[in-house]
C-alpha cells in the first residue's frame, strides 16, 4: 500500500516535471531569414489550365506559426496603407479580405506575389518598397483575417479603439476556389 | 548645517564621478565600434552632455523639486538615525534574567512614574510625526504650485509624439511653412518658457528630463501638457520613464539649450528643405533612398519621400545621435543601422536592408550630406 502510494507520488512528480519542461515560450524571430521568395515568379494564380488537372501549390509560410510575426504583419498592414482600400478586412475600394473569396489565390506564395507584383484595377506593386520579410509577415496577417491561421497565433486585440472582432476569434472560412471578381474590383466603366 | 552640506556635496560628487566613469567607458566602446569614420563638424559635442541627474537642476522646476527632495532627505534621514539609535540602545540594554529570577513570571508591579514618562515620550513622538508630515504636505503643495508658474505668453510650443521607440518633435507655428519636424533632439532657447504638448501613437510613454523637470506621461489619443525652462546652456539627456516595450531602455533624447540667436540659426537651418546632392555618389544615394523600402517610412523634405511612420531624415546629419540616443551619429553606425538594425536594437521597427555594397556607400554619402 505504502509502496504503491510512493510510486504514485513519484510518477506524478515525474509527469509534472515533464509537463513543466514542455512549457516553451514562443520565440520572437527578430533576425530570421524569411521564407524564400524565388518561387514567386512561377506561382500559378489560377486553377484553370490545359491538360490533366494538377494539384494546387501549397507553400508553408513559417510566419503563420509565429504570433509576433503575424502582429507585425498587422502593424504593417496599417502603416503601408493597405487599410486605405481594403479597410480592416471588410473591403470597400479594394476587395474584402475577411471573406472566403480569393481572386488571385489563397496560398501564401500567391498572396506574396499579389503584394509584390500588384494586380490590375488598383492594387499597386510593392516591389522594392517592402522587403521580403515584411511581405511574408503581411501575407500571414492577410490569411489570419479569414481564419486561415490558427487562433493561438492570430492577433487577439486591435490597436484601434474599435474595429472588427479580433482575428483570433475569426472562424476559418474555407477558401472558395473560383472567386470571380467582386463588384468592387471591376474595371471602372 | 555644515555636516549636512558636507553630506550633500559628497553625494553629488559621488554621483557625478560614477557618471563620468560610465560615460568614459561607453565612449571607448564607441571609438572601438566606429572604426574609421567620424563626422567631423558638429554644432555641439556629446561630451557637453550634463550628467543626467535630478540632483543637478538646470531649470526653475527641477530647482523646486530638488529643494523638496533635500528637505525630505534630511528630515527622514534624521528620523531614521534616531529610530536606529533607539533600536540599538534597546538591543544593547536588553534585560537579562538576574540570578534566581525566572522570566516565566511577568513583572506586573505598577510603576506610575515610569508609565507617565513613557506616555510623554509616545505623545511627543506622535506630535512630532504630525508636525513633520504637515510640513511635508505644505511644502509639496507649494512646490506643486510653483511647478506651474513657468507658463508665459511669450512661449515656444513643441509637440512631442512618442513612438515605439523614438520621439517625434514638431515645433508648432500658426504658419504651416514655419513648422519644423525633427526627431530625438529638441533644441530650446535658454531662458524662454517652452510649452510641450505630449501625445503617443501606440502605448503610454513618459517624457522625463531629470535636470529640468519631473515626468509627464504621453498617452495615445490624449494630449498632456508640461512646461519647461532651461536657465543655463547645455545638453540635457532625457529618457522614456514609462515601460513601453522591448526597447524602452533605448528610447532616449537630448534637450539642447542654447542662446536665442544660436537657436534661431538652428531653427532656420531646419526649416530649409534637404540639400541637393553635390556629387554623383550622393545623387545615386538619393536614388537608392527613393527606390528602396526607406521611402515607405521616412520623410526627406524636398524629395518625394513623405511618410511619417519613421523619423524625419531631412536634416539627419545635423543630429548627434541615431536610433533615439542609442548610437553616436557616425558613418559606421549609420551603415550598421541601415543594414542590420535588429542586431543593435532588437525588436525595433526598422527592417533589415539587403543593399549592394555600392548602393550602401552611396546611400551613406547621401544621408551624411543631409546637414
Amino acid at each position: 500500500m505504502r509502496l504503491a502510494r510512493r510510486v504514485a507520488i513519484g510518477v506524478w512528480l515525474a509527469a509534472s516535471a515533464l509537463a513543466l519542461g514542455a512549457c516553451m515560450r514562443e520565440e520572437r524571430g527578430l533576425r530570421v531569414t524569411p521564407p524564400p521568395s524565388g518561387r514567386v515568379q512561377t506561382v500559378r494564380l489560377t486553377e484553370l489550365q490545359p491538360g490533366p488537372p494538377q494539384a494546387p501549390d501549397v507553400t508553408k509560410n513559417e510566419y503563420e506559426e509565429n504570433a509576433y510575426a503575424v502582429s507585425e504583419g498587422k502593424r504593417l498592414y496599417e502603416q503601408m496603407n493597405c487599410v486605405g482600400c481594403h479597410f480592416h478586412g471588410g473591403g470597400g475600394i479594394g476587395p474584402p479580405l475577411m471573406d472566403a473569396r480569393w481572386i488571385y489565390g489563397s496560398d501564401p506564395s500567391q498572396i506574396f506575389a499579389t503584394i509584390v507584383q500588384g494586380r490590375p484595377n488598383g492594387m499597386p506593386s510593392f516591389r522594392n518598397k517592402l522587403n521580403d520579410d515584411q511581405v511574408w509577415k503581411i501575407a500571414a496577417y492577410v490569411r489570419s483575417m479569414s481564419g486561415q491561421v490558427s487562433s493561438d497565433v492570430a492577433p487577439a486585440r486591435s490597436d484601434d479603439m474599435s474595429g472588427p472582432p479580433p482575428e483570433a476569434s475569426t472562424e476559418r472560412k474555407p477558401p472558395v476556389k473560383t472567386g470571380g471578381i467582386p463588384k468592387s474590383a471591376e474595371m471602372p466603366k | 548645517m555644515r555636516a549636512m552640506r558636507l553630506i550633500k556635496n559628497s553625494v553629488s560628487l559621488a554621483l557625478t564621478k560614477a557618471r563620468s566613469v560610465a560615460r568614459g567607458s561607453s565612449s571607448t566602446v564607441y571609438c572601438l565600434l566606429s572604426t574609421v569614420y567620424f563626422s567631423p563638424s558638429a554644432v555641439y559635442l556629446l561630451t557637453d552632455l550634463r550628467s543626467q541627474s535630478a540632483l543637478d537642476p538646470a531649470g526653475p522646476q527641477a530647482g523646486r523639486i530638488i529643494s523638496l527632495w533635500w528637505l525630505m532627505f534630511y528630515v527622514t534621514g534624521t528620523v531614521f538615525l534616531i529610530v536606529m539609535a533607539f533600536l540599538v540602545g534597546a538591543l544593547v540594554r536588553s534585560r537579562r534574567p538576574r540570578r534566581g529570577e525566572t522570566l516565566d513570571v511577568p513583572d506586573v508591579k505598577p510603576e506610575p512614574a515610569r508609565e507617565r514618562r513613557m506616555s510623554h515620550v509616545v505623545l511627543t513622538g506622535i506630535a512630532l510625526t504630525v508636525v513633520i508630515l504637515f510640513v511635508f504636505l505644505v511644502n509639496s503643495f507649494l512646490t506643486g504650485r510653483a511647478l506651474d508658474s513657468v507658463s508665459a505668453k511669450d512661449h515656444l510650443t513643441i509637440k512631442i509624439t512618442g513612438h515605439q521607440w523614438w520621439w517625434e518633435v514638431e515645433y508648432e507655428n500658426s504658419t504651416a511653412q514655419y513648422v519644423v519636424t525633427t526627431a530625438n533632439e529638441i533644441h530650446v532657447p535658454t531662458g524662454q518658457p517652452v510649452l510641450f504638448k505630449l501625445t503617443a501613437t501606440d502605448v503610454i510613454h513618459s517624457f522625463w528630463v531629470p535636470n529640468l523637470h519631473g515626468k509627464t506621461d504621453l498617452i495615445p489619443g490624449h494630449e498632456t501638457v508640461t512646461w519647461l525652462r532651461a536657465d543655463s546652456d547645455g545638453v540635457y539627456r532625457g529618457q522614456c520613464a514609462e515601460f513601453c516595450g522591448f526597447q524602452h531602455a533605448h528610447m532616449a533624447f537630448t534637450v539642447v539649450a542654447e542662446p536665442p540667436d544660436k537657436f534661431k540659426q538652428w531653427y532656420d537651418s531646419q526649416l530649409a528643405p534637404a540639400v541637393e546632392p553635390a556629387n554623383q555618389s550622393q545623387a545615386q544615394g538619393r536614388q537608392v533612398f527613393l527606390s528602396s523600402p526607406c521611402v515607405m517610412c521616412h520623410t526627406v523634405r524636398g524629395t518625394d519621400a513623405g511618410s511619417r511612420v519613421g523619423p524625419d531624415l531631412t536634416h539627419v546629419a545635423s543630429r548627434q545621435t541615431i536610433a533615439a540616443g542609442t548610437l553616436e551619429n557616425t558613418r559606421g553606425h549609420l551603415a550598421g543601422w541601415v543594414v542590420d538594425s535588429q542586431k543593435i536594437k532588437p525588436g525595433n521597427r526598422m527592417p533589415p536592408n539587403n543593399l549592394e555594397p555600392g548602393d550602401l556607400q552611396a546611400l551613406l554619402d547621401y544621408l551624411q550630406s543631409l546637414k
